[in-house]
């Protein structure tokens, strides 16, 4: 009953969204906006001739070895400076740093060092998902209940089954939402690093189109970034409830 | 309900002290410039029920979890069963007041959590799990997590799990003051059908003079700054009375005004 209530409320939000569009998109805004539905049959277009799918075997390789760099150090390295204090004081700087850091002003740099090959846009992806994840996990760790923690050493734990069973299912829905976030912004710095390093991939379909002022496939190649994001959150957030079942407790589910 | 069920016949009387099942013997604790405890000895006799009562301060849940070895003690030592307490051990269960329970596990894990740190294989540690949920009362919830369940239901479930390791004491840290009054009397009267029935030893944190009154074998009334034992208090006269008539007892009541006498001052 609220499944489909809340399905139906997906679609009417995505109705009147479209609908907006397509409104603004016919007055017209701007000539350079164009209608829902003209990007639509861009998009349709640019999937049929395997543009798109070419596009996307590009722009995914820095993405997919960026996020999983991120996401496996990422997680590593905030359940270490979560543990320990000293580990805390060496590492967390950094990452605040790279977090507040201006990233398109540090890509010439990249490039000068690495290139414009795939290090430099993994790089660039990593810069992006990294310190959100690594902080996330490190304050989750940290703000274990510590009445859990005790409970387990009464109850006979070891050091690594307090990590394992109490400290990492605890911290999970925070590390969880940190890898949510580290995604999402892994996402906008592999488009980051297809327009300012080297047009490749998605990116070079938007800078293309732009260049020949075929603006429904520009929106479209945006559309289809968003829309993959979006459907690869909503894919993790699943993987949380298959790995930890009782976290399931009622925030957004999509 | 197993626990519940509370004979009216009179229950024997026990005899005073026969053995110890664990001594606390000069024990001192300072966290930094703060002295929690002076020089504490107390002897709590196995089978029984000690009671641990005190004003907010006077180090109970202090001393409690250097029982449990969760704590150390600048000074002093624990024997437990004449053996000295390094650290946590299989001898002891702990009760938490915030019922510490995983709130991603359901009613079954949590209460076999303690079989699965020690390794109990998972068929044998759900069956010991089955038999004390159902002892507690909680048959048919075994698939329930935590935060479905109301705060009495989530206290027996942490009950449950300290049973089901099977440690010859129970270490209660003020078990019953985060549930409701009804369920805090239910569980009173559970509390003296379980000590009847298991041969454990309970040591038992609580502020509540009544509750100490009631359930206790043994009541030692700790005072604060610097924190020591003033009082140890055996209300034998009102134990083998049976649960309904404990509270109507004079001599429960007479017990229950001298330890608010000598309390009184301490509490501003």
């Amino acid at each position: 009953m609220t499944s489909y209530r809340s399905l139906f409320l997906k679609l009417l939000s995505a109705v009147l969204v479209f609908g907006a569009w397509e409104i603004a998109g016919r007055i017209p805004v701007s000539y350079s906006f164009p209608t829902f539905l003209d990007t639509m049959s861009a998009l349709a277009a640019l999937t049929l001739d395997g543009t798109m799918l070419r596009a996307y075997a590009e722009t995914l390789q820095p993405l997919a070895v960026g996020v999983t760099i991120s996401a496996v150090f990422g997680i590593g390295i905030g359940l270490w400076v979560g543990l320990s204090a000293r580990f805390d004081w060496l590492f967390s700087p950094i990452f605040i740093v790279m977090q507040a850091a201006p990233l398109a002003a540090l890509i010439p740099l990249l490039v000068m060092a690495y290139g414009i090959g795939l290090t430099s846009k993994v790089f660039v992806v990593c810069i992006m998902a990294m310190p959100v994840i690594v902080l996330n996990t490190g304050a989750a760790v940290r703000n274990t209940p510590s009445s859990l923690k005790e409970m387990g050493k009464a109850f006979l734990a070891r050091e690594d089954q307090i990590i394992l069973k109490v400290i990492i299912p605890a911290a999970s829905p925070v590390i969880f939402s940190g890898l949510r976030l580290g995604i999402s912004a892994g996402f906008i710095g592999a488009i980051l690093a297809e327009l300012k390093i080297t047009p490749t991939g998605v990116g070079d379909i938007i800078t293309y189109s732009r260049s020949i002022a075929d603006y429904p496939s520009m929106y479209a190649a945006i559309f289809s970034i968003i829309l993959f994001a979006v459907l690869f959150l909503n894919l993790v957030e699943r993987l949380e409830f298959i790995l930890f079942k009782g976290n399931n407790r009622g925030y957004v589910s999509d | 309900m197993a626990m519940s069920q509370i004979s009216d016949a009179p229950r024997p009387i026990r005899e005073p002290a026969p053995e110890n099942a664990v001594v606390a013997r000069n024990v001192s604790k300072h966290y930094g410039p703060v002295e929690a405890l002076r020089d504490l000895t107390l002897e709590f006799p196995r089978g029984q029920l000690t009671s641990l009562l005190g004003p907010s301060g006077c180090g109970k849940t202090t001393l409690l979890k250097i029982i449990a070895g969760l704590l150390e003690p600048t000074s002093g030592e624990i024997l437990v069963n004449g053996e000295q307490v390094t650290g946590p051990g299989p001898d002891r269960a702990f009760v938490f007041q915030d019922f510490a329970l995983l709130p991603w596990a359901n009613v079954m894990r949590n209460v076999a959590f303690g079989l699965e740190l020690r390794g109990v294989a998972r068929s044998e540690r759900e069956a010991i799990a089955e038999r004390y949920i159902r002892d507690v009362g909680l048959a048919g919830f075994e698939d329930s997590y935590p935060h479905q369940l109301s705060g009495g239901m989530r206290q027996r479930v942490g009950l449950a799990r300290a049973l089901s390791v099977d440690a010859q004491v129970l270490l209660m840290d003020e078990p019953f003051s985060a549930v409701d009054e009804q369920t805090r009397r239910k569980f009173q009267e559970d509390l003296l059908a379980l000590v009847e029935n298991e041969n454990k030893t309970f040591i038992f944190v609580t502020h509540s003079i009544e509750e100490a009154v009631y359930v206790s074998d043994q009541i030692a009334i700790l005072l604060p700054r610097p924190s020591r034992v003033s009082e140890i208090i055996r209300p034998s006269g009102i134990r083998g009375k049976g649960a309904d008539n404990i509270r109507r007892d004079p001599e429960y009541l007479d017990i229950v005004d001298r330890i608010w006498a000598s309390l009184r001052s301490y509490v501003e």
